[in-house]
C-alpha cells in the first residue's frame, strides 16, 4: 500500500470538508477499498473515515417506510428485527454478503457508491424503487447506478442513507461463485404498489438492470410458474472465465423462478 | 504518522504508526502479539481475526489508525492464565488443528460466532459462519466438532463463558 494520510469524520459536514484535502476517497468498512489500495488499484493521498459518524449509522423502520443509513453493517442490516418484520428479504440479502467478519465491517453506503457489477446490494435497491440520500440530493436508484463501479455521485458528494417502501412481497436469490462468494447471478424480485419489479445483478456487461423479460412475464401473475419457458436475452450480459453470457441468461430465469418461489412462500 | 491507541486484551497500549499501517502489522510487530497470522493478506482466509470492539473482524483488511480508541481482543487474551479458553480446550480436544496456522483465526471466529448464537448451533450453521476461514489441512470436520462441543460447553457455564470470553 502506499502512503495515506487518515482522517476520522466527526460528522456529514466535517466529512465534505476533508474530502477536498487532495486526492481523497472517503473509507466506510473498507472492505474493497483497503484491499485495492494494498494492491495498489487504488492510491488514494487522503482517506476520510465516515464509520464513526453517529448520523449514519441504523436501521429506522416506521409502518413501511424503511431508512438505513450509510454506514450500517451488513452485519446490522442482516439482524434488525423490524427490517426482518418489514422486509426480510432485504435481511437475508444482507446475510448473504462476504462472510461474518467482513459483515461486521462493510457499510450498504460503501457499497452501492462502489457499484461493484456482482454486489448485492445494487439488485435489491433497484428492485425496491428506493432513494439514495446524499449530503446534497436525493437520487433514485435507476438514476444512481450507471454502468461497472460507476454511479451518478460527484465528486465529494457522499451518501448519507437510502430509504424505501417496504414492498408486499420480495425475496433474493443468488447463484454464488464458489470460491469468491460473489453473485454469478443474483435476482432480486419485488411485488408493491407499483407492480412487479426484478433486477439482476452479477450478469449485466454495464452492471445491475432491471429484467423486462422477467417483470413482464410476473405482471398478471407472480408466480414461479408465470415463468416456465421465458427466455432472457444473452446480449448484454457479461462473459468471463465463471460463465458465459448464454449461461448467465439461463442462471437469471432460473434465480428469478426461486426469488418468486420464496416471495410466495 | 498517527498515535494509535488501543485497549488489546484488557491493556491500554499506545504507538506512533504510519496511516497505511495494518492492524494486523501493528498487532504482530508493534506489540508483539504474533499469535495472529497474516495467511493470504487479500481477506479471504481469516488467520488474521481479532475482536474490534467486540465483533471479529479480518484484521490484515483494517488500518491500525481506523481501530484507535477501540477495545481489541486477540488469540493472546483468551486464556485466563493457565486455564484455556472453552473454545481453545474444545479445539485440543477434539483435534481440530494440524499446522496449526489458521488455528488463531478459527479460534477468534468461533468465539465470536458461538457469542452470537446464544440459543446454541447447529452443523450447517457452523460451515456455513466459517465461510471466511480457510484450513488447509484438516478437511474442517474437526474443527466444526470442536466449534459445536465448545458451544454446548458455553452454553452450560453461560456466566462463566460470558466473562471468558
Amino acid at each position: 500500500m502506499y502512503a495515506v494520510n487518515y482522517h476520522r469524520a466527526a460528522s456529514v459536514a466535517d466529512a465534505a470538508k476533508l474530502i477536498k484535502t487532495g486526492d481523497a476517497k472517503l473509507l466506510s468498512g473498507g472492505m474493497t477499498l483497503i484491499p485495492a489500495m494494498k494492491t495498489r488499484l487504488a492510491a488514494p493521498s487522503d482517506l476520510v473515515d465516515l464509520s464513526r459518524i453517529t448520523e449514519l449509522q441504523g436501521v429506522t423502520v416506521s409502518g413501511k417506510t424503511v431508512a438505513i443509513g450509510a454506514a450500517t453493517t451488513h452485519h446490522a442490516v442482516a439482524n434488525d428485527e423490524k427490517l426482518k418484520k418489514v422486509c426480510p428479504a432485504l435481511s437475508h440479502l444482507a446475510s448473504l454478503i462476504g462472510d461474518p467478519a467482513v459483515r461486521h465491517k462493510g457499510t450498504i453506503g460503501g457499497s452501492i457508491a462502489n457499484n461493484d457489477p456482482a454486489a448485492d446490494y445494487p439488485a435489491a435497491l433497484l428492485a425496491l424503487g428506493a432513494t439514495i440520500i446524499t449530503n446534497k440530493r436525493q437520487i433514485s436508484a435507476d438514476k444512481f447506478f450507471k454502468g461497472l463501479f460507476e454511479t451518478s455521485l460527484k465528486d465529494g458528494e457522499i451518501v448519507t442513507a437510502v430509504t424505501f417502501t417496504a414492498p408486499a412481497k420480495a425475496a433474493y436469490e443468488k447463484f454464488r461463485n464458489p470460491a469468491s462468494r460473489y453473485a454469478i447471478v443474483g435476482v432480486f424480485v419485488a411485488k408493491g404498489k407499483d407492480g412487479v419489479s426484478v433486477a439482476v445483478t452479477g450478469a449485466g456487461d454495464d452492471g445491475v438492470f432491471r429484467s423486462k423479460e422477467i417483470e413482464a412475464a410476473l405482471a398478471g401473475n407472480f408466480a414461479a410458474s408465470a415463468l416456465e419457458g421465458v427466455k432472457v436475452p444473452a446480449k448484454n450480459l457479461m462473459t468471463d472465465i465463471h460463465a458465459s453470457a448464454d449461461y448467465r441468461a439461463n442462471l437469471i430465469a432460473v434465480m428469478a423462478k426461486r426469488a418468486v418461489a420464496a416471495a410466495n412462500a | 504518522m498517527s498515535d494509535v491507541s488501543l485497549m488489546v486484551n484488557g491493556k491500554r497500549v499506545s504507538g506512533a504508526a504510519e496511516d497505511r499501517t495494518l492492524l494486523v502489522h501493528f498487532l504482530r510487530e508493534n506489540l508483539g502479539l504474533t499469535g495472529t497470522h497474516v495467511g493470504c493478506d487479500t481477506s479471504q482466509c481469516g488467520a488474521c481475526v481479532v475482536h474490534v470492539d467486540g465483533k471479529a473482524v479480518k484484521s490484515c483488511t483494517m488500518l491500525a489508525v481506523q481501530a484507535s480508541g477501540s477495545t481489541v481482543l486477540t488469540i493472546e487474551g483468551l486464556a485466563n492464565g493457565a486455564d484455556l479458553h472453552p473454545v481453545q480446550a474444545a479445539f485440543k480436544e477434539h483435534h481440530g488443528l494440524q499446522c496449526g496456522f489458521c488455528t488463531p483465526g478459527m479460534i477468534m471466529t468461533a468465539t465470536d460466532m458461538i457469542s452470537r448464537h446464544p440459543e446454541g448451533l447447529d452443523e450447517a450453521t457452523v460451515r456455513a459462519e466459517l465461510d471466511g476461514n480457510i484450513c488447509r489441512c484438516t478437511g474442517y470436520h474437526n474443527i466444526v466438532k470442536a466449534i459445536l462441543a465448545a458451544s454446548t460447553t458455553m452454553k452450560g457455564s453461560k456466566g462463566k463463558a460470558k466473562q471468558a470470553a
